[in-house]
């Protein structure tokens, strides 16, 4: 990526630049600063072009097989949808979409929004409050970042068994809750830092107590930091397979609560043998669509929420 | 209730950390705790373990081919990823932070598009592991109608009756694996990064143009050394990512349970780990490989903690 670009040499900043009014980094200046990676500018628009294409192809090929019927889809990867029906969506969302749908979105309403609560107290106390084991909570916290999930998976099991909360909607929050600890309490801890005392000591002294404090006047000052966390926490629990693989599998012959991205590969299996591709698409495409709307619509916060970290 | 204000103080404390601490500690640390202690012992999985061993496990896994296969694998993914995923990451947020032609504020913008380019390489991170497998596993098909082969052939790299053997080929396998974690993740710590990149103050910018930098030269001097902070963060995250790698292989990958690619060229710590686990009835020499992957991922964040620490500049 060092590309050698030709230097401009040092010159004296024009002396218009201190006119007042004028506009910063206007004509010739910002002209220089573009030439020295003209070249840059190409390869490197093509480039994020190509990446462009290879995040958007596999996907947008995966939305058109859903509408290709199985003899269009074993013929040629180029070839095109003939009649654009439906029938592929209605059969992946009877074969369980939307029962793994709706199971998801209620393990996650409650996991994320405890995850949330639980990070916040947590990281909150660990930044502000001086007290004796104060370092070490905040590294055991921190140090299961360290923690692939797979290495504690079989004590997991039982340690969920011995509670009887397998295949339990409560047994999966808990568990996402505690797995999502230490990435949370990492980013809001260092957040809750860079909040200023003011507004908090003189809530103190107008005698708030410290959890009014807490909920009335921090939470609300870190909005934007709990908005990018909560996002990267929705993200996660949602993208999560291993640990509803393990803990959400029929016990006693009840019905499992598959979560969607489980259900996905059980239907992946199940199409593997009756060769419905289009169905498997199909389910895939209606798995992606609500998380594309969400991600869509808080693009903006995601950003916002990571860039308003410091407060000037 | 009239209480001293340190016992108050330490009430809250106490209360505000009992919850998450608890649930933590539960699910988390002490499952994990086991972990080490059944390392020990001879165990199956089913009946409690009944034999301590003592470090016999450990032993064994020196000796044991399969595993030292997987771990110099692991040792490729953890070099070969994070690098490629942090240069590409960077490059992206400068073209789409400060890579513009004309300047905007102070001259510092980034380039057209910026917002549909961000949008669409964070994409991956929004898609469950579940679905990069299923869409992966047609785009490499080894027929040629995957897509993938699809493009090569159209590319003229090689013709139909000739597809490439992607997944099933020892030499591809691990680089395959590779592809789909950094198309999954660049996106993420483009953003990280830009995020970071904005918040780096204009005037540092226009001081840097004053002097008459160049973008490459402002760059380096300017934007680089002050993202130090979450390239270090960038590094944690993805040495994990790369020591796990489990659901892509696992699934993705020919072979008998947990994938593994032909004779274990694909083979990965982690799918070796739940095949002993699950398939071999060998649970405690498992927990004794998970230890390793641990320390390994411990003594990295460690180093690379130690070897990126700078001064920290406030702004």
């Amino acid at each position: 990526m060092a590309a050698d670009m030709t230097q401009t040499p040092p010159a004296a900043p024009p002396a218009t630049a201190g006119k007042a009014g004028g506009k910063p980094g206007g004509g010739e200046r910002s002209r220089r600063f573009g030439e020295s990676g003209a070249t840059l500018n190409v390869f490197g628009t093509g480039f994020m072009g190509v990446w462009a294409i290879m995040v958007l192809g596999p996907v947008l090929w995966v939305v058109l097989g859903a509408f290709k019927n199985s003899s269009e889809l074993n013929g040629s990867a180029w070839s095109w949808p003939h009649h654009w029906s439906f029938d592929a969506f209605s059969r992946a969302w009877h074969t369980g979409i939307s029962t793994y749908l709706k199971d998801t979105v209620i393990v996650l309403v409650f996991s994320v929004s405890l995850t949330m609560l639980f990070g916040a107290m947590a990281a909150y106390v660990l930044a502000r409050f001086e007290f004796r084991g104060n370092r070490f909570i905040y590294y055991l916290f921190v140090s299961g970042v360290m923690l692939p999930v797979y290495l504690a998976l079989v004590p997991l099991f039982f340690q969920v068994s011995k509670l009887h909360m397998l295949n339990t909607y409560q047994g999966l929050i808990l568990v996402y809750v505690a797995f999502s600890m230490p990435f949370t309490v990492f980013f809001l801890h260092s957040f809750f830092r860079t909040l200023p005392s003011a507004v908090y000591e003189a809530a103190l002294i107008d005698g708030a107590s410290h959890t009014r404090a807490f909920f009335q006047v921090m939470l609300p000052m870190a909005k934007p930091g709990l908005i990018s966390v909560g996002i990267f926490n929705i993200l996660g629990q949602w993208n999560q397979y291993l640990l509803p693989v393990v803990l959400m599998q029929s016990q006693h012959g009840e019905a499992p609560h598959y979560m969607l991205s489980q259900g996905l590969v059980s239907l992946m299996v199940a199409q593997g043998y009756s060769g419905d591709f289009p169905a498997l698409f199909a389910g895939m495409t209606i798995a992606m669509l609500p998380v594309m709307a969400v991600y869509l619509s808080f693009q903006r916060q995601v950003q916002a929420g990571l860039t308003a970290g410091t407060l000037k | 209730m009239r209480l001293r204000k340190k016992t108050r103080e330490r009430l809250f404390i106490a209360s505000f950390l009992a919850g998450p601490l608890a649930v933590y500690l539960i699910f988390v640390i002490w499952p994990y705790v086991e972990t080490f202690g059944y390392s020990l012992t001879e165990w199956s999985g089913v009946a409690p373990p009944s034999k301590v061993v003592g470090l016999k496990n450990y032993v064994d896994l020196f000796h044991d081919s399969i595993f030292l296969k997987a771990l110099t694998h692991n040792m490729i993914i953890l070099i070969v990823f994070p690098t490629v995923t942090i240069i590409l990451a960077m490059f992206f947020a400068f073209m789409l932070n400060v890579g513009g032609r004309k300047g905007g504020i102070g001259g510092v913008r980034g380039i057209r598009g910026s917002a549909f380019f961000r949008i669409v390489f964070f994409f991956p991170q929004v898609l469950s592991v579940a679905i990069i497998v299923i869409l992966f596993q047609a785009a490499y098909e080894s027929n040629s109608v995957g897509l993938f082969n699809a493009v090569v052939i159209k590319l003229g790299l090689t013709d139909a009756n000739h597809p490439w053997e992607f997944l099933n080929s020892p030499t591809f396998v691990l680089w395959c694996i590779m592809f789909i974690l950094v198309w999954q993740w660049v996106g993420f710590y483009l953003v990280l990064f830009s995020a970071a990149m904005q918040q780096i103050p204009r005037d540092y910018y226009e001081a840097a143009l004053l002097d008459g930098a160049g973008r490459t030269q402002t760059y380096f001097k300017v934007t680089m050394p002050l993202l130090w902070d979450s390239v270090q963060t960038a590094w944690v995250y993805l040495a994990v990512a790369a020591m796990d790698a489990f659901a892509l292989v696992a699934t993705l990958t020919p072979g008998s349970s947990f994938g593994g690619g032909p004779d274990e060229h694909g083979e990965v710590l982690a799918t070796y780990l739940m095949r002993n686990f699950q398939v071999l009835g060998k649970a405690g020499y498992a927990c004794a490989m998970g230890v390793v992957i641990f320390f390994i991922t411990l003594i990295l964040s460690l180093v690379v903690m130690r070897a990126t620490r700078r001064e920290r500049l406030e702004y």
